[in-house]
């Protein structure tokens, strides 16, 4: 079963480096999010970077932005391009075409985000330079590294789900990211029109703010994420079946 | 069951979509290290069964056995044991042609030494080697389906299903696919189930068909036994001096079956193969001119044709 599914994330990941066209452009769009990221926002804040919760951001976006293209192209992707019925014709278990291509997806996306990560720390110590080699704290760096990781899982799950209902690729992306952003848009919506409406709204948030534990913070969120991981990735083996797919 | 001798046993193999029955009560054997042409005009089920037999779909009713395992509990020994060009190449355009064939070589587990060597003698044998480092997209259809070819049998199956393997090719590339086949099929002895709607290429390369049509089975046999059940020999006269008199003294023959006129065109049905040169005295001794003498047998298109009637 690993050999099939190293064997699968072998051939994504060769489809990967020689992708072209429409999903070059996807890349170079990623690798635009990655320098703004990992060099505007540490020029800018200099030391500070290590510190602030935007590190968090990078964290969470961008392994969703490139998970969020990978796995359209590598599920619904397949599907369209009629790679999939001999894919499904030939020895490989389910799950490991399965597996293969989420761990392909989650790997990219993860190391996309890690990247971000130390070319951003690269950036603010040269902007910064106070003489000493700067870098993240353990808790944030763990936070963010836990926190990239799930975040890659949510997204591949996501992803599988849909690129199994869509007919193309491109369909499946465009359905994948507005899953993903409009509820990061409400979660930052609501709030601010909560704030104008309540009396002193602000500075209750604020008050709400410093009495988080970042810790405590990091390790719910976390929690919730894993749980809605494990339950994506559990639909997603029910659904990722030949009988199934050869239908679709 | 299916011995040494039989790869495939089909019985009563029944699948429904819904309402709509895609195979309705299919039952036959196919012979271990033929090429079997599973024959049928689109929509009539041919591609369901090759799903069937590569346990991708479940039966509705039936079973079959494909080299020895049934495919709704072991479908996963028949796809290790066979290869597969379905109706789409399956080739993967933005990979060059030695990593499709490298990632395939992966999925069957062949050791790397093995691989590369087979690599080589497959692309060697297609006239690819040269471009193997290309990509696959950049190459022309019939490129492709030979590249597809050489994956379905770069694991050494003892069985590969082809489906319409030469459809949208041009007439040369469709020929040098067809050659590749015959000559790769006779080579590694392996068992080929060929479904087509392309008469002319089952009748070159066929040992064996079955013809089907709405989902049933309406004809199986050697495409000889077909062309007999459509009509025998036959000879075919252009010349001058065709007239009743002469029909008749035809007709009176034992071994003419049938004789009819149509202008300067004679045509004689004969019951069996026989020499031709009797009748051709009898015609120019009643003083018939005798232009040109044609023999003939029905093609598998007229044969196809005339089962496709007959179900009407």
């Amino acid at each position: 079963m690993i050999a099939d599914i190293l064997t699968v994330m072998w051939k994504d990941r060769k489809g990967l480096m020689r992708q072209g066209g429409s999903r070059a452009r996807g890349a170079a769009n990623q690798l635009l999010i990655v320098v703004m990221l990992a060099v505007i926002f540490p020029i800018q804040m200099g030391s500070d970077w290590f510190s602030h919760s935007l590190t968090l951001v990078a964290a969470f976006v961008v392994p969703m932005i490139a998970v969020g293209i990978t796995v359209p192209e590598s599920f619904a992707g397949e599907r369209e391009r009629h790679t999939l019925e001999t894919l499904l014709a030939s020895r490989l278990p389910d799950r490991a075409i399965l597996f293969g291509k989420l761990g392909l997806a989650i790997i990219y996306g993860w190391g996309m985000a890690v990247a971000t990560l130390l070319l951003g720390a690269v950036v603010a110590n040269a902007v910064g330079w106070k003489g000493q080699v700067m870098f993240y704290t353990p808790p944030i760096l763990l936070a963010n590294l836990g926190i990239s990781l799930l975040a890659s899982g949510l997204t591949a799950g996501l992803g599988v789900l849909i690129s199994l209902r869509s007919a193309t690729a491109m369909g499946a992306t465009q359905a994948l990211m507005m899953f993903l952003l409009v509820p990061i848009m409400i979660l930052q919506i609501v709030p601010l029109l909560l704030l104008t409406v309540v009396p002193n709204g602000m500075a209750i948030f604020q008050r709400l703010l410093k009495s988080l534990d970042f810790t405590q913070v990091m390790l719910v969120l976390a929690a919730v994420l894993l749980v809605v991981d494990v339950a994506l990735l559990l639909v997603a083996m029910a659904r990722f079946r030949r009988a199934r797919l050869i239908l679709s | 069951m299916t011995t040494n001798h039989t790869a495939i046993h089909v019985e009563n193999l029944t699948r429904d979509f819904g309402k709509v029955r895609a195979l309705d009560g299919l039952s036959l054997d196919v012979p271990a290290g033929i090429i079997f042409g599973f024959l049928g005009p689109n929509g009539a089920g041919k591609t369901t069964t090759l799903n069937l037999l590569l346990g991708l779909l479940e039966p509705t009713a039936g079973h079959a056995v494909v080299l020895g395992f049934d495919t709704r509990t072991q479908a996963d020994e028949v796809r290790a044991r066979s290869g597969a060009l379905l109706e789409h190449s399956g080739i993967y355009e933005q990979l060059s042609a030695e990593d499709n064939l490298e990632f395939y070589g992966r999925v069957y587990r062949l050791p790397v030494a093995e691989r590369r060597a087979r690599i080589q003698e497959l692309l060697t044998h297609m006239g690819l080697w040269e471009r193997r480092r290309d990509s696959a997209g950049k190459w022309s259809k019939g490129m492709k389906q030979k590249l597809a070819l050489a994956r379905a049998l770069l694991h050494r199956p003892s069985l590969i299903f082809l489906d319409e393997p030469t459809a949208g090719l041009d007439v040369q590339a469709a020929v040098a696919v067809r050659d590749d086949l015959a000559s790769l099929a006779a080579r590694e002895g392996v068992t080929v189930f060929l479904t087509t709607h392309n008469m002319t290429e089952a009748e070159k390369l066929c040992g064996r068909v079955a013809v089907i049509r709405q989902g049933r089975l309406v004809a199986l046999g050697n495409p000889d036994e077909l062309r007999a059940r459509a009509g025998g020999p036959h000879v075919e006269v252009v010349g001058r001096g065709f007239t009743a008199a002469v029909l008749a003294q035809l007709r009176a023959q034992p071994v003419v079956a049938a004789a009819e006129m149509n202008n300067e065109h004679l045509t004689i049905e004969l019951h069996t193969e026989t020499d031709t040169a009797p009748l051709v005295g009898l015609l120019v001794g009643m003083g018939v001119q005798v232009a040109e003498v044609r023999r003939g047998k029905a093609s598998l298109e007229e044969v196809f044709l005339t089962l496709m009637e007959e179900e009407k």
